[in-house]
């Protein structure tokens, strides 16, 4: 018997063979059949807009990826997504309409608390599924089957102030008085208002405490009583460019605090600020190690990137906002691979009793209002870079928090 | 709601962020009171031209070109659009209720178009202004936020002067006063009336260079001015040029005050309780 060689028709057949393999393979990997259509809305217009339009990109590039392997139960995806101009109102409209009229087989939440606040009730009344983004009151998620994207824990309050905390304890100029700044949005006011109970707890002095409304237009008065009370450490509970704004405000009369946290900033504009330096943030991702090594983490970032600056996005790194997106794909891809199917309740079930990887690592939803572990880590602007800076286990070449 | 007792130097550079604030709340309020006083229109769109003045003056430094020197391109366009908005509203014979109507309808296609070329993200100006200052007896002054006020102040005096002192100003009040038996003098309220418009747009657009300079950028906060502005209006007396920054300046360093001793949250009240007890009390001293 021959051995090794083959003849002309045996190859003939062999390659025959081979090429009949292959294109059955790539046929398998293309999806087919009706898509599968996942609903939701995003603030594409108003004032949440600029933060929305990142979760628009993530929810692009995660449907081309998801439809490049395969799609989802061999079908492809298509996402619906209609603008809620911002309006948590008029989000619940269209999460109705969604349901009723567009028949979409999933939903995918909104952007920002009051949108997905008002997509749970609708979820709710159908029965559905909802996974979110970035809801900032866990307490108010009553609904058993929606799933948070965003890893804080079901008590931001208390946890993410000790980490803090715990970051300003184990650096070299630890904190004895706190000022305590605060916007009145909801999300920031019940986290401003945790930290204030926390660093009673730990036997700090609070030297100021002041709260702003959202959209507040002179931050000069609130600069005055800032430097008027002289902190070790000023936490501001800011939201977008609030932070900026203070900073600016507290430029004109020659004042940076010594040390100081802003709660969710928008990142690039309080990186570019020269008079951030060593501001403190927290975050659930950044695109640096060992985050980097979880799933999907490093394409997405290399993706994003490349994308965002084409969109032309002023600030194209991943961060909390496109990190806590790009996790609710795949916790809602998870929860159909997990059970095969579509059904809500099937998926609602699955993602209850078992661990979904992610971007942000391992997360589990069967805490308090199907929350997790709180993976907010404390992060600082060091050489015009945001840098992870605790826990010690997250920082990356042995980073460590600058007091000056 | 706690109050502190504030120190000096904090009440100090507190009133004097008040009175840099009431400043522009006048010099914003200034066209609005000539609007509605003189001309009988509630123009809404007031607060649209100056955000987009302010964009405009942020596109053009971006460009290279000084701030202040923008206002040489901005205040003549402005100007012109304002002359042309009246010239419609005259022509469509717009009542005043209607005409808060209409301005509040191109308030809002102002924001969108605003919104589709700046988009949503908020704009900051950085120009060599913004970074300069310099104390004076203890206090720190912001040469963008001085800019405003000697603005405010020079603009206020000259508009006031205008009215008072010239034949064209009496012209103006005579028309707004009686206007057949103006036109029966010879004023001819038409050309009157389309000057009066572009000049009060004029005004909106100096406002809008202002808030650029000092402030960031974001196209809904132009609806954050209007409460303040109007109460500034109205208490200030309508068609009146001094009143809007007096009552600017009140407002200001009520507000300013309030932020020092209090929760900065509780500022806003301030201006409308002033306008409560102010239409209360003497109720026709204002609109």
């Amino acid at each position: 018997m021959k051995t090794g060689k083959l003849s002309g028709l045996d190859r003939r057949a062999a390659v025959a063979a081979i090429a009949f393999a292959a294109s059955g393979f790539a046929f398998a990997q293309q999806p087919s059949g009706p898509p599968i259509r996942i609903g939701s809305t995003l603030a594409l217009t108003g004032p949440l807009s600029a933060t929305a339009q990142i979760h628009k990109l993530v929810g692009e590039i995660y449907v081309e990826q998801l439809n490049k392997r395969g799609g989802l139960l061999g079908r492809p995806v298509e996402w619906v997504v209609k603008d809620d101009q911002s309006k948590p109102d008029l989000a619940r409209t269209l999460y109705e309409q969604l349901v009723t009229a567009d028949k979409v087989d999933l939903l995918m939440g909104p952007y920002a608390t009051g949108a997905i606040l008002s997509a749970m009730g609708v979820a709710q009344r159908y029965n559905k599924v909802l996974v979110h983004h970035t809801l900032g009151i866990p307490s108010l998620a009553k609904y058993d089957m929606q799933f948070p994207a965003w890893s804080i824990g079901s008590d931001p309050a208390t946890t993410v102030p000790n980490t803090l905390f715990d970051a300003l304890a184990a650096s070299p100029k630890p904190p004895k008085t706190v000022a305590v700044v605060t916007s009145k949005f909801p999300s920031i006011q019940f986290m401003s208002a945790g930290a204030r109970e926390v660093l009673k707890k730990r036997g700090l002095t609070e030297v100021l405490f002041l709260e702003w409304d959202f959209g507040n237009r002179d931050f000069g008065p609130i600069a005055n009583r800032v430097k008027d009370a002289k902190p070790d450490f000023v936490w501001v509970g800011a939201i977008g460019l609030e932070g900026n704004l203070l900073l600016d405000a507290m430029k004109k009369i020659d004042y940076l605090p010594p040390q100081h946290f802003y709660l969710y900033p928008a990142p690039g504009p309080l990186l570019a600020s020269p008079d951030a330096r060593n501001a403190l943030s927290a975050t659930i991702f950044e695109g640096q190690p060992p985050f980097t090594s979880n799933l999907g983490a490093a394409e997405f970032v290399k993706i994003y990137g490349e994308r965002a600056a084409r969109a032309g996005f002023t600030d194209t790194s991943v961060e909390t906002q496109a990190a806590a997106s790009y996790t609710a794909w795949q916790i809602l891809e998870a929860g159909v691979v997990g059970t095969k199917s579509l059904d809500d309740k099937a998926i609602a079930n699955y993602l209850k009793t078992h661990k979904v990887d992610t971007l942000q690592g391992k997360l589990r939803f069967d805490g308090t209002g199907n929350f997790g572990d709180d993976l907010m880590r404390i992060k600082q602007i060091q050489d015009g870079k945001w840098v992870v800076v605790w826990p010690k286990e997250v920082t990356a070449g042995g980073a460590k928090l600058l007091a000056p | 709601m706690n109050f502190t007792l504030p120190s000096l130097s904090l009440l100090s550079q507190s009133i004097l962020s008040g009175i840099f604030v009431g400043a522009l709340y006048g010099l914003m309020g200034l066209g609005l009171s000539l609007s509605w006083g003189l001309l009988r229109l509630i123009n809404l769109a007031h607060f649209a031209f100056a955000f987009l003045a302010a964009y405009l003056c942020y596109q053009l430094s971006t460009m290279g070109m000084d701030p202040l020197l923008t206002m040489v391109v901005i205040v003549p366009a402005f100007f012109a659009l304002g002359a042309g908005l009246h010239w419609v509203m005259v022509r469509f014979r717009v009542m005043p209720f209607n005409s808060l109507l209409l301005t509040f309808g191109l308030t809002g296609i102002a924001e969108s178009v605003i919104q589709s070329i700046w988009t949503a993200d908020f704009r900051k100006l950085e120009s060599s202004y913004a970074q300069q200052k310099f104390k004076l007896a203890g206090l720190f002054v912001p040469v963008p936020e001085l800019i405003t006020l000697v603005l405010a102040v020079g603009l206020t005096f000259a508009v006031w002067a205008v009215l008072r002192y010239t034949d064209l100003g009496r012209a103006m009040r005579a028309a707004a006063q009686d206007a057949p038996v103006a036109a029966a003098f010879g004023v001819n309220q038409k050309a009157l009336g389309l000057a009066l418009a572009g000049t009060c747009a004029a005004l909106a657009s100096v406002a809008g260079v202002c808030l650029a300079l000092s402030f960031t950028l974001a196209p809904s906060q132009m609806y954050a001015w209007v409460g303040v502005v109007f109460a500034a209006v109205m208490l200030g007396g309508l068609g009146s040029a001094l009143g809007p920054l007096v009552a600017g300046t009140v407002i200001g360093i009520s507000e300013a005050i309030t932020m020092a001793v209090t929760a900065p949250s509780w500022a806003p009240i301030v201006s409308f309780t002033l306008l409560i007890v102010i239409l209360v009390l003497r109720p026709g001293k204002t609109a």
